[in-house]
């Protein structure tokens, strides 16, 4: 049990949709279906499905961005849905998220050093003068430079905004990043040089990532282990390097299959 | 606001709007007459050198009191849609990010004060009040924030989904940073643009409480009042009905344009 720095078990989540001609009746959607995983510390688990197999819903669960129906996530022990909201925000600051749409995760108002320095002034890490240098020390990291902090995020192309987008989650020095399909909206150039990013973070900062996507080949890239969900529920997990080589349900099947270029290796005609 | 200034619509109201509060502000130093002398050797003079826009019943000089219901109207408007704006951003803010049983109280409420029609109620307020230019702009402030508080709470209800915002809840901000740092700065442009557009309508409001005398009480001036006193000589004496009717026109025509032209220039969709 204290080999996995984050678990979850036996979570439910269902939303209420409208329907019928007048929306008078009602249908539960379940976006997740008793679902348990486990984060080993220092490792990646990679989350794959289709849209709407509820990877997202997984993730904004798991850091308690949304209410749970059910069922319990066990941070370094203690159980995040029970927590107060002040507790939780004390928690925060070990659990970080990276955002799917870098045009969308960054306030269009504030400079990039106030958007990276806020988690530091909420947490009120250090004294005015650390927080900037602990900021310009991120952004370099992240191959930007001091004076980006004076910028706004329009000026900047979307990978730069992944970049600070990552700059901003991990100057908190966190111990779990949950990534939310990072680079889906990217190039697939850019692509490549994020997930390096990332690989070495994880190796300087200890981290664990929660790494959502649809795409196995980033998976396969990035990843230890993964768990494939489908409408709500997981239906495989194991390491990458078996599911990969002997996927055992039709679904994982039809995914690995879907990797452009790999059809034709699978059935030559 | 460099963007916004060079969009003709909102230029051309901007400087409508400028000069009108220019004369406004000088009124003192311009004026070639007290407002309230009255000159019964000048009664009812047709515009000339000497009284730009002649002069009323009772002699005094029009373009003078011109000069300083100009002071009114631009008073009343601006306090007025302070008002009617600062309340529609504390209700329209608890209604979209609280949501739950806050919500449906606060827009229901909404609902009953859209379905009184504002200038009757106002009239009837008035007739209660003493008809005082301060419970004036209090009272159209009063009946004016419902459409701010929808508007505020949209754009909650559509941001608090938003990744960023959802970035800042993950680094732990509480609800007070959440609402002023990232909610309220994405949703002020809009809120700009239509409390400059409920500046026009709340000038109207003024001029047309003043008309039916409940608004600025004589021997103050106001645009409304002026053109009260016009009615009566208006088959021979046309300068006192056409130069307030004017000034209300130009300054809601300028206040439109402003904002009509504000929306397009601040609208990032177009």
């Amino acid at each position: 049990m204290s080999a996995y720095i984050l678990s979850a078990q036996h979570l439910n989540k269902s939303y209420i949709q409208r329907s019928g001609r007048f929306g008078f009746t009602t249908k539960q959607v379940k976006a997740l279906d008793d679902v348990s995983i486990q984060l080993r510390a220092g490792a990646t688990l990679a989350v794959v499905g289709e849209s709407g197999s509820g990877k997202s819903t997984l993730a904004r669960c798991l850091l308690q961005l949304q209410p749970l129906n059910s069922g319990a996530v066990q941070f370094q022990g203690r159980d995040l849905a029970v927590l107060s909201a002040a507790e939780l925000r004390q928690q925060r600051r070990h659990l970080q998220m990276i955002f799917q749409d870098p045009f969308a995760s960054l306030n269009p108002r504030m400079k990039i050093g106030a958007i990276v320095g806020e988690g530091l002034l909420i947490h009120k890490l250090g004294n005015a003068l650390e927080q900037r240098q602990k900021v310009v020390q991120m952004l370099k990291r992240v191959c930007l430079s001091e004076a980006d902090m004076e910028k706004y995020p329009h000026e900047f192309s979307g990978g730069q905004r992944q970049r600070i987008g990552i700059a901003r989650a991990l100057v908190l020095e966190p111990k779990v990043v949950v990534c939310d399909e990072p680079v889906s909206a990217l190039d697939v150039s850019i692509q490549a040089q994020i997930l390096l990013l990332l690989k070495e973070l994880q190796q300087e900062m200890a981290l664990s990532y929660l790494f959502i996507s649809h795409d196995l080949r980033v998976v396969r890239h990035i990843a230890d282990e993964v768990v494939v969900m489908h409408q709500g529920k997981v239906v495989e997990q194991g390491l990458v390097a078996d599911i990969y080589a002997n996927p055992t349900q039709a679904y994982t099947r039809n995914l690995i299959n879907a990797i452009p270029g790999r059809q034709r290796a699978a059935n030559p005609s | 606001m460099k963007r916004a200034l060079s969009n003709p619509l909102a230029l051309s109201g901007f400087i409508i709007i400028a000069s009108i509060f220019v004369l406004a502000l000088a009124a003192p130093i311009i004026a070639p007459f007290d407002p309230e002398a009255i000159d019964v050797k000048a009664i009812l003079l047709s515009p000339s050198m000497q009284h730009l826009m002649g002069t009323d019943g009772l002699g005094r000089d029009v373009f003078s009191r011109m000069l300083f219901g100009a002071r009114i109207s631009l008073l009343v408007g601006i306090v007025a849609v302070g008002i009617a704006t600062a309340i529609g951003i504390v209700l329209g803010a608890i209604s979209g990010y609280y949501r739950g049983w806050v919500d449906v109280v606060i827009m229901r409420f909404v609902d009953v004060m859209l379905s009184i029609p504002t200038f009757f109620l106002i009239l009837a307020v008035i007739a209660f009040l003493t008809p005082s230019i301060w419970n004036i702009m209090i009272v159209i402030g009063l009946t004016s924030w419902m459409g701010v508080t929808r508007m505020v709470r949209a754009e909650f209800l559509s941001l608090r989904g938003r990744e960023f915002v959802l970035a800042a809840e993950t680094l732990g901000a509480k609800d007070a940073r959440l609402i002023f740092k990232h909610l309220l700065p994405n949703s002020l442009t809009p809120i700009i643009v239509s409390s400059v557009l409920g500046v026009a309508s709340a000038v109207l409001v003024e001029s047309g409480l003043s008309f039916l005398g409940l608004g600025v009480q004589a021997p103050q001036a106001s645009w409304g009042n002026i053109l009260t006193d016009g009615k009566e000589y208006i088959q021979f004496a046309w300068w006192l009905s056409l130069f307030p009717g004017l000034a209300i026109l130009i300054t809601v025509l300028g206040y439109n344009l402003l904002g009509e032209g504000l929306r397009d220039a601040l609208d990032p969709r177009t």
